[in-house]
């Protein structure tokens, strides 16, 4: 088993064009050294599924701002000047999805279910193009699962296995997204040994976890 | 006091003891600094913790910890953090009693419009649509006029967030109750009549005998 990369060879695995998942919620637990590695690679084109476009020069603004997006797939972006001008120019085509839906499609995508029926949306714009069910008298939406090529998640801790875990409100939608990414590159805070994430507090298994972004300059080096 | 603050400050009356609480960006999370002493309520940040509290002081933030509009704050003792799903689910399962949001109109079947002003203003509905759909009661914090137009119209001229209706609305001049009869007139701030409210209001208002004052926190 061998998954620790540096983070230039993880993004060298990352195609123009691709689909990506970011895990992060207004940048607090997004994988920001992949993300810079994006922009400093140049990987164009990219279709990003996320919650928000973070605020400017942070998260995943930065891939916004270096117009390497050509769709966009999230909850809100009003934080986030940019990326609301980039639309309305059509620059970028940007999906909007409510928040607990698009967590629910990851959901499905991630945990090989057909959909899930959600209230939210029933009667409003977002219900346009998708289809109504009623179950005993109430109305729900069909959420189709999402996928990607790749889910860029980012950790609290990680061991050398790869299990993780989060911290606090850096959680989000990152152990979905885990789940959902053909590949996975995970980037944590900390890399630990075997062992010291106890098992009750892995949240992503290593199974699901490709590869682990190598720690940057430490210990002096 | 200006019109933020009374209508934060009625609104911090209406959570019950040990209430799960999700307050918006903005105006809304102005109620958390009002409520009355004694009263234990647990707030929701949707972006995955109960128990958000203020930063005792700034340059303590935990960069693992914000609020949904990725601010520093703070946790309460006994706080606990879970993902987006598990967020959602509180919010959608009839877990949270109450959210406060603002509002861009509400109309005179208590529908709210509040996340897109379509070709100007394309924030995103992020949770918003969850919160409507789900929480026990929708309370709407908002001014009862923008540059001098009403907000409570006949019909919402803007994309709707819910087909649910909303609990409750409360601006600087009044407290409205929508009702499948209609908007009543609930209460009105102090010094305010209600041919005030009723002449800033595009829509119909169900005036009651007697109107009683806003009540403050």
């Amino acid at each position: 088993m061998h998954k620790a990369i540096t983070v230039a060879a993880a993004v060298e695995k990352i195609p123009d064009g691709a689909s990506l998942m970011i895990g992060g919620f207004m940048g607090v637990g997004s994988p920001h050294r992949l993300i810079a590695e994006l922009v400093r690679q140049g990987r164009k084109n990219l279709t990003v599924i996320a919650n928000d476009t973070g605020r400017p020069g942070f998260g995943i603004a930065r891939l916004i701002e270096a117009k390497l997006i050509k769709k966009l797939v999230a909850t809100h972006i009003g934080l986030n000047p940019e990326t609301q001008r980039q639309m309305i120019a059509g620059e970028i085509s940007v999906e909007l999805c409510p928040q607990g839906t698009l967590a629910e499609r990851i959901r499905a995508g991630g945990h090989g279910l057909g959909g899930v029926l959600t209230p939210t949306g029933v009667g409003t714009t977002a219900a346009e193009g998708q289809r109504e069910i009623e179950v005993d008298g109430t109305k729900f939406l069909l959420a189709l699962p999402i996928k990607a090529d790749f889910a860029l998640i980012g950790a609290h801790r990680a061991d050398y296995y790869g299990n993780l875990d989060y911290s606090l409100t850096g959680r989000n939608f990152n152990p979905m997204m885990a789940m959902a990414g053909a590949t996975v590159i995970a980037e944590a805070a900390e890399i630990v040994p075997v062992g010291v994430i106890p098992p009750d507090e892995v949240v992503t298994p290593a199974t699901v976890v490709d590869h682990l972004v190598e720690q940057g300059e430490v210990h002096g080096r | 006091m200006d019109a933020k603050e009374l209508i934060a400050r009625r609104i911090a009356l209406e959570p019950k003891n040990g209430n799960l609480v999700n307050l918006g960006i903005g105006l809304p999370t102005m109620v958390a600094s009002y409520l009355p002493a004694g009263m234990q309520v647990f707030f929701q940040a949707e972006n995955g913790l109960i128990g958000v509290q203020p930063l005792p002081e700034a340059g303590l933030g935990d960069e693992y910890l914000s609020d949904a509009g990725g601010s520093f704050v703070g946790a309460i003792p006994g706080a606990c953090s879970f993902d987006s799903c598990v967020s959602f689910g509180l919010i959608r399962g009839g877990h949270l009693d109450i959210t406060v949001l603002g509002g861009l109109e509400v109309d005179e079947n208590g529908l709210l419009a509040n996340w897109v002003v379509p070709g100007k203003m394309v924030p995103g509905m992020g949770g918003a649509m969850d919160l409507v759909k789900g929480a026990k009661r929708v309370i709407v914090a908002m001014t009862h006029t923008a540059k001098g137009k009403p907000k409570i119209r006949k019909k919402c001229t803007l994309p709707l967030t819910s087909d649910r209706r909303v609990s409750l609305v409360v601006t600087e001049l009044a407290v409205l109750e929508p009702t499948p009869e209609g908007l009543v007139l609930k209460e009105l701030a102090p010094g305010v009549s209600a041919e005030t409210v009723i002449a800033a209001t595009e829509a119909k208002l169900i005036i009651p005998p007697s109107i009683p004052t806003m009540p403050l926190a």
